[in-house]
């Protein structure tokens, strides 16, 4: 307790510092891996390849990409910039699958009413997939959050601060209290948003409360 | 039913875009040349660095000086680049391992004429301020068993050594001039090498003590060598150029900065190192304190 | 120099391909790390999982222990293994072993739970011990799903160890670490081209496996009813 007691603040900031590397790269793997979900759900031929070409990008090592971002996309060696697309490329290749799957889960039948009705593809989309896309959507998202969380710590090792500096800080030090202050404060803000985001799932869908509330 | 969707997701979209935002317009900021007056202080990835750096950034900011921090960088091949891109104004360094990065085979040894060559190696842009006394210097370790064992006391008396042996350190120093290579050309010594991450840390102390390795590369202001009776074997030959602290600056520093910052120099000892990392490892205090503490204690007027 | 010049320099480099640090000795040592992280957390793992999922209770600790796992920062769980146990494979293993027991649990339990109640039930009928049923009705069965686990644990264990390098030296992460380390991108790359191929091709091996497998769990069924 004698570093933790010295060392507050130091945690709170890295959190923050932590947080908004993880927070945007959820955000960016959503809008990206949901429209090429839908679009490999969509065009048959695609959804394989897609989903084997994402599966191939999870098996990327970390290190590597904070150095190739850079260079590819012009970004700063040690900048948050780097670190966010870095953090979106693995939450998307986690995503598109979850996206194509919960797409495939709405109903063939209900699609074909909404067309019978007059709605529009566009709206469609947007008024019966994707919410009915949803309850997949949020598991899909609960996995990217927690694993995004997980991995940001690892920027500590190209000098990009997050709570994985208490990792490497306390590695040279020889203090073990910081590096567990710092795992359970990444394991705590994982669990966080994991629970916030079942939440929002249930916010989204009150459909399902209905049904719940009814099969009692 | 749409709105209900999508007015929480449009927000949350928002927030963590314009989060994004701040946080990337202030490391581009950064990333490029440092905005306006304020100064960049930068530090390697190393405790004992960064709190020297630390205490730059607090005796400037006790003058009125806006500062900003960029820690724990990375290693030498990684921050000299930054550096020298001007993205960093202010940065403890050390004066032999520098030399040598900017001039690989300078022959300057001893302590004055690193410091001399080092003042003429530097690109233009970077001056070198005045060096401290106090060093931090890169050695090869030895328990006292081992010493006694085998009556090992400089690097020259390792080619007497019957067993085989390994050096455990940072990756980086596997290729360095001082590494193995370096041991071989200068001493005639074979060595094999471990890799180690943590900068002279817990985990080579321990592998040096349970003989998985029999030399470890630990820095000499380091507080383990005197608290588990290490042996830093002596450099006859001069492999290790002389390593003082050195403040690297940028045109960013004005002469009244620099004037701070040499008196912090001159006020920093060797032993006085030692002892803030004691305080930094055995205390476990940040680095902020012990700067604090060490600026208390040591008035720079 | 660009990034793939020099990455294709250390690919003709002789001393990448012999002598002390050669790939094909990194890819040995990361072949064995994988297999031996792999063998010891399905030895862990599968017995549990087959068992909860044969009760077909428990289900919920699984779901959290899976997600706990995916929760731990992998470098933070092997730093304090590492300050516990010193340089060397022990730490690596442990953390690795620690993190791919989840996904062959979840495997293992969903595929069993998952077999048709009917089913079980009507082998219990006819005569069948538990342990008969378990090992003649419910592994056929569910073997696509274990496999799946298997192969999504296998994948997430070659991808994260490269990060056994950090305390020993041994494994493809030892390019990674070095060449980021002293700013020799070209073998950075290189070493982590190799573990994506590797990590291609085993999960390739794995769904060839699928393949069979899922044939073999089906019941036969006949063409003409698929159009409904």
């Amino acid at each position: 307790m004698k570093w933790l007691s010295q060392n507050v603040e130091t945690v709170l900031s890295l959190t923050i510092a932590h947080l908004g590397l993880a927070l945007p790269a959820i955000v960016l793997s959503l809008l990206i891996a949901v429209p090429i979900g839908r679009l490999a759900h969509g065009l048959r031929w695609l959804r394989n390849p897609t989903i084997a070409f994402v599966g191939v990008l999870y098996a990327i090592p970390s290190l590597p990409l904070f150095i190739l971002i850079p260079s590819i996309f012009g970004t700063g060696l040690r900048s948050s910039a780097t670190a966010i697309i870095v953090l979106t490329v693995y939450g998307v290749a986690i995503l598109v699958r979850s996206a194509a799957d919960a797409f495939a889960a709405v109903a063939d039948s209900t699609l074909t009413s909404a067309t019978a009705v007059g709605y529009s593809r566009w709206r469609i989309f947007w008024a019966v997939e994707l919410p009915l896309a949803v309850p997949v959507l949020i598991a899909g998202l609960r996995v990217v959050a927690v694993s995004t969380v997980s991995l940001v710590t690892v920027a500590s090792l190209v000098g990009i601060s997050s709570l994985g500096t208490l990792f490497t800080d306390g590695f040279q030090r020889g203090i073990i209290a910081e590096v567990v202050a710092g795992l359970v404060v990444t394991v705590a803000i994982a669990v966080a948003l994991d629970l916030l985001l079942a939440g929002l799932g249930r916010v989204l869908t009150p459909w399902t409360r209905h049904r719940r509330e009814a099969a009692v | 039913m749409k709105l209900n969707l999508l007015t929480p997701v449009a927000i949350g979209v928002v927030l963590s875009l314009g989060l994004a935002a701040c946080a990337t317009g202030d490391s581009l900021a950064g990333g490029g040349a440092s905005e306006g007056s304020t100064i960049v202080v930068g530090s390697q990835d190393y405790y004992s660095n960064e709190i020297i750096a630390e205490i730059y950034a607090q005796a400037l900011e006790a003058e009125g000086y806006a500062i900003e921090r960029d820690f724990r960088i990375g290693q030498r091949e990684v921050y000299v680049a930054e550096i020298e891109a001007g993205s960093v104004d202010l940065f403890p360094e050390y004066t032999g391992p520098l030399l040598q990065y900017w001039e690989a085979d300078t022959p300057a040894r001893l302590e004055g004429e690193v410091y001399d060559a080092l003042v003429e190696a530097a690109p233009s842009g970077l001056t070198v301020l005045d060096q401290s006394s106090a060093s931090d210097q890169d050695a090869y370790v030895v328990t006292r068993e081992f010493s006694e064992k085998y009556g090992v006391t400089t690097l020259d008396d390792l080619a007497n050594v019957t067993v085989p042996l390994t050096v455990g350190g940072n990756s980086e120093g596997e290729n360095r001039p001082n590494g193995p290579q370096g041991l071989k050309d200068t001493y005639g010594v074979n060595v094999g090498f471990t890799p180690i991450e943590d900068g002279g840390g817990p985990l080579t102390l321990k592998a040096l003590k349970d003989g998985d390795i029999q030399l470890a590369i630990i820095y000499t202001a380091d507080p383990a060598i005197g608290s588990n009776d290490l042996i830093a074997l002596e450099d006859t030959k001069g492999l290790f150029l002389a390593s003082h602290v050195v403040p690297i600056a940028s045109d960013k520093i004005d002469d009244k900065a620099a004037e701070i910052i040499n008196a912090v120099s001159a006020a920093l000892t060797p032993e006085g190192l030692v002892a803030l990392n004691a305080q930094s490892v055995t205390d476990q205090s940040p680095a902020a304190t012990i700067a604090d503490q060490w600026l208390a204690e040591n008035p720079l007027n | 120099m660009s990034l793939w010049q020099e990455t294709l320099a250390w690919f003709v480099a002789s001393d990448t391909w012999s002598g002390p640090g050669s790939v094909p000795q990194r890819l040995l040592e990361h072949l064995a790390i994988t297999a031996g992280v792999l063998g010891l957390a399905a030895a862990i793992a599968l017995p549990i999982g087959i068992f909860i999922g044969h009760r077909r209770t428990g289900g919920g600790i699984v779901v959290v222990l899976a997600g706990a796992a995916r929760a731990i920062p992998t470098l933070g769980l092997l730093t304090i293994l590492g300050l516990a146990l010193g340089i060397g494979l022990g730490a690596p293993i442990i953390a690795l072993v620690i993190l791919a027991i989840p996904p062959i649990l979840a495997g293992a339990y969903s595929g069993i739970a998952a077999t048709d109640v009917v089913t079980v039930d009507a082998a219990r009928a006819v005569g069948l011990s538990e342990s008969q049923i378990v090992r003649s009705v419910e592994l056929p069965l569910a073997l696509p799903v274990i496999l799946g686990g298997v192969r999504s644990a296998t994948l997430q264990v070659v991808a994260t160890a490269t990060l056994a390098a950090y305390t020993a030296d041994a494994g493809l992460g030892r390019y990674i670490f070095t060449g980021l380390k002293s700013r020799d991108y070209g073998e950075l790359i290189g070493g982590s081209l190799i573990v994506i191929v590797l990590a291609v091709c085993l999960d390739s091996i794995f769904g060839l496996i699928a393949r069979r497998t899922t044939r073999s769990s089906l019941p036969k069924k006949s063409h003409t009813k698929r159009n409904q």
